[in-house]
């Protein structure tokens, strides 16, 4: 083996390097970040609007501005990085290979992994989106690196499709940088990114949002000409004589961010049908002991904010996880309890998916996403059928992620429950 | 004065080239688009047909079978992804196995080895996935697939390394008979040539008519598929098609050298030759009559949909000929499946066709092999270090998908009739052919195609044209505005 290190962290955006800032100040020896792009920050880089930090450091910061906060503290602690690193295979027993220009190709023996690849967007292709295939169509994402990081202008007349937040931020950075943005269209009968965004980037800008319309046809063989979006009905199917055709010559695609976990699959670690990330534990340790995850990586989050305080107990228990790894196995003396969090009634998913009270801190933030909108309804958290939490909400949405916290002594007080349950309940 | 011109860089007109290549001939390729494998050679089942399909004592049989029997040599020659996986055709109700066993018969009469009628449970055993309502199927041995880019891609690099000229971005505009050979004029220039090798696709029938009173029609009959992620790759091992109907031969699933699955294709006649637009009718379709053949397809797992156009003669047959009434004007029209697998064979009648007629003499230096790109993952460890110690670019992975390095890359646009476009690098690396369909690693790709051409980013394509990816910095119409 070439290196050796107690915590490699995969990915230096803001999972990685809360995630590594953390497992530092727990106290782990040798920490290693690889970072494929050419520098710390993920994809915050390329995310200059504002908004970010609001929650950590309670001031409105760019995605830059938010990413330096965290490269600092990693300056600061001389944590290790390397940068355009690809990291190519995670095997079972947390050897890490990864390549770079330097190097070659190497290998590194973890005591503990942190997984935090993040997400990548949707393409066209898994919408089946009937039409030619010119150029000008551009995931949000792509448009927004090409905007924001290299100063280009993919199109100058824009149809959006997909009311995602990057979509969103998307339409106000291309009217800001000379492109007319024509419509948003929107499959869901409501929108998938936060309210503020709607406002800010849309309603601000006269930008129309159309609810429940799709695009139907792509035309322009070489470039992008135009595009045709109808409505559609309950169960997604355009309505025929809802068609509208947009002359344009560029079409964004913000239809969806999925984890981006081809790595963890090919180590064996379990994942999730409904995130399409890792199972985890309430120390976000996933199927293989060791090997954690956290941030976009485990589930797609909506703020920044809460991806850091999500990588900082990642980090800290892969720190701890390494501290332990030489020590003799304390068989016996580990409580093995195990409870299932069970997602019900409105809930899609929860992270963790289940719950070790012996591991547990004395409060356990326990995330989640709804699958429609709600209104004035109540988020509840059964233990068996005793309810120990009933929150009134005016407004519960898919594109916001929600939090209840879970304390050590409700969860042993009375005996150790068979499940924990979160739904979603009218009264 | 050219010895040998042919219009269409396709998989058939590379191969002709190639050929041709062995001998003391000038040779030129007019191609419309901006680089080989354009049009019909582009989009398709990238399958290489065991040979039973066609009718006995067709020119279509005898160079299926023949092509199919090059194709593993020439693969190693020219160093181009060939698995010779075996296929399966599907039969779905008792009474039509008596059809199954006529498609063996031909097979056998086209002198197809190993054919085999399997039963139901025969069939499953071998691909687990086939649906219960198998009844029995036959078994090809000799069924394979091909990288329909890699063969084109192939046969040119070696063509050009051998002396054949290309002309890209150059539609021929008309065909002239002179009084000895062909003047081709052309949106760019007017070449004058001994022969004509006729390898338009769906446009074969237009040029053909301009030399022949005896009017040829080829329709385009387009096909959409569905491509689905390379971790789909092992759903299927073997090229299953089901039974052929009315319309050629249904619908297929098939693995693809580069451990995809891919599902389609519908066959819907056109009159558009450029309209490889996929529809929604079309793709539910190939949803539907693929759900006969497999249980659990993971159409979930679709990285991106597409259709290609066949290039469909009225007789349902190739023609492969010198046209009577146009010495040396040789048709190769009618090029729909078997076509790719047909390739190698064609090249040969082709190379047969013109040397007869021109009795030139071979070549002391033609250079038989060709190295594809080197892929720096499929090297031993130390070997893969020091290709990257002396060339860092194979150290930097720029398409995360499918692990494609910057080395790759710039090897792509460097070599004999290098990628210039997106689509180019792509066909010849597979950079931004994964699940993210190029999301990540095209702004860095038009990057690297922007120093090597040394020409500015706004003149980077998707696939040439007015196929432009960037319209225009930041803000530029404000300023004109000041």
């Amino acid at each position: 083996m070439e290196k050796y290190a107690d915590v490699v962290i995969i990915g230096g955006g803001p999972a990685g390097l809360a995630a590594a800032v953390a497992a530092h100040d727990a106290g782990a020896g040798e920490i290693l970040i690889l970072e494929r792009d050419r520098e710390l920050g993920g994809i915050l880089n390329q995310c200059i609007h504002n908004g970010f930090g609001l929650h950590t450091f309670k001031e409105e910061l760019t995605g830059p501005e938010y990413a330096d906060r965290f490269i600092r503290q990693v300056r600061q602690r001389e944590i290790p990085y390397l940068l355009n690193t690809m990291v190519l295979d995670i095997s079972r027993d947390k050897v890490v290979t990864a390549m770079n220009r330097q190097e070659g190709m190497f290998r590194v023996q973890a005591k503990a992994v942190v997984l935090a690849m993040g997400c990548r967007e949707r393409s066209r292709g898994a919408l089946n989106i009937p039409g030619y295939r010119p150029a000008g169509i551009f995931s949000a994402g792509t448009a927004q690196r090409l905007v924001n990081m290299e100063g280009y202008l993919p199109g100058r007349e824009v149809v959006i499709l997909g009311s995602g937040d990057i979509g969103l931020i998307m339409a106000r950075r291309m009217t800001l940088e000379g492109a007319k943005v024509k419509v948003v269209a929107e499959l869901m009968p409501y929108s998938g990114g936060l309210k503020r965004n709607i406002v800010q980037c849309l309603d601000d800008f006269g930008i129309p949002l159309k609810l429940s319309h799709t695009v139907v046809d792509i035309q322009g063989k070489e470039r992008v000409e135009g595009v045709t979006i109808a409505q559609v009905d309950e169960q997604k199917k355009p309505i025929p004589g809802t068609e509208e055709s947009y002359s344009c010559d560029t079409l964004l695609l913000s239809v969806g961010l999925l984890p981006e976990n081809e790595l963890s699959r090919s180590a064996g670690v379990s994942l999730s049908s409904v995130t399409g990330g890792p199972v985890v534990n309430e120390s976000l340790e996933t199927s293989i002991p060791g090997v954690f995850a956290c941030g976009n990586v485990l589930h797609v989050h909506d703020l920044v904010d809460f991806v850091s305080q999500e990588a900082a107990l990642a980090g800290n228990y892969a720190a701890n996880y390494a501290a332990a790894y030489a020590k003799t196995e304390k068989s016996g003396e580990a409580d093995r309890t195990v409870i299932p969090v069970c997602a019900e009634s409105g809930v899609r998913y929860t992270v963790p998916s289940f719950i070790r009270p012996g591991h547990m801190e004395e409060e356990l933030p326990v995330r989640f996403r709804v699958g429609a909108v709600y209104q004035n309804c109540y988020i509840s958290v059964y233990l068996d059928e005793q309810r120990i939490l009933h929150r009134k909400c005016r407004i519960l949405a898919p594109g916001e992620m929600e939090t209840v916290i879970l304390k050590k002594e409700q969860l042993t007080a009375g005996g150790v429950p068979s499940k924990i349950t979160v739904r979603i309940e009218q009264e | 004065m050219y010895d040998v011109l042919i219009i269409g860089a396709g998989v058939s007109g590379c191969a002709a080239a190639r050929e041709l290549s062995r001998y003391k001939l000038k040779i030129g390729v007019l191609e419309k688009g901006e680089d080989v494998c354009s049009g019909t050679s582009k989009a398709n089942s990238g399958i290489v047909h065991a040979g039973f399909d066609a009718r006995p004592g067709s020119l279509m049989a005898r160079l299926n079978v023949e092509g199919n029997a090059l194709m593993e040599e020439l693969s190693q020659t020219l160093d181009f992804p060939f698995r010779r996986n075996g296929s399966l055709v599907l039969c779905f109700e008792k009474e039509n196995e008596g059809v199954l066993e006529k498609l063996r018969a031909q097979g056998e009469a086209n002198r197809v080895p190993g054919l085999r009628i399997l039963s139901g449970d025969e069939a499953r055993a071998m691909e687990p996935h086939l649906s219960r309502e198998v009844t029995a199927a036959l078994y090809a041995p000799t069924g394979g697939i091909v990288c329909p880019f890699g063969i084109t891609i192939a046969l040119a690099e070696n063509a050009c390394t051998n002396g054949v000229e290309f002309f890209f971005n150059t539609e021929v505009k008309k065909v002239e008979k002179m009084k000895e050979g062909y003047r081709l004029v052309t949106d760019k220039e007017t070449y004058e040539t001994r022969c004509v090798i006729n390898a338009a696709g769906v446009y074969a029938d237009v040029f053909h008519n301009m030399v022949s009173e005896k009017k040829l029609h080829i329709t385009p009959r387009k096909g959409e598929y569905y491509l689905l992620d390379r971790s789909t790759g092992d759903f299927v091992d073997k090229t299953i098609f089901q039974l052929p109907g009315k319309f050629g031969k249904g619908v297929l699933v098939t693995p693809t050298v580069h451990g995809n699955i891919l599902v389609g294709p519908t066959a819907t006649d056109i009159s558009d030759k450029e309209g490889t637009n996929t529809t929604r009718q079309g793709l539910e379709e190939v949803a539907v009559k693929a759900a006969r053949s497999v249980d659990g397809l993971p159409l979930r797992q679709v990285i991106t949909s597409f259709a290609g156009l066949r290039a469909h003669e009225d007789g349902s047959e190739f023609i492969v000929e010198e046209v009577s009434e146009a010495p040396g004007f040789f048709d190769c029209a009618g090029m729909e499946s078997p076509g790719l697998s047909s390739a190698p064979a064609v090249g040969k009648l082709l190379e047969k066709l013109v040397t007869e007629k021109l009795h030139p003499e071979k070549k002391e230096t033609f250079v038989e092999t060709r190295k594809d790109v080197v892929n720096p993952f499929l090297l031993p460890d130390d070997e893969r270090n020091e290709l990257i110690r002396r060339h860092p670019e194979y150290g930097n992975v720029i398409c995360r998908c499918e692990t494609v390095t910057e080395g790759q890359i710039i090897d792509a646009i460097r070599r004999p009739l290098g990628a210039r476009s997106l689509d180019g690098v792509k066909r010849r690396t597979r950079a931004g052919m994964g699940r993210c369909q190029a999301g990540f690693c095209s702004p860095k790709t038009m990057e690297i195609l922007a120093r090597e051409w040394k020409v500015p980013m706004d003149q980077i394509t998707k696939c040439g044209g007015n196929s432009r990816l960037i319209l225009g910095v930041n803000k530029d119409r404000l300023h004109e505005e000041d």
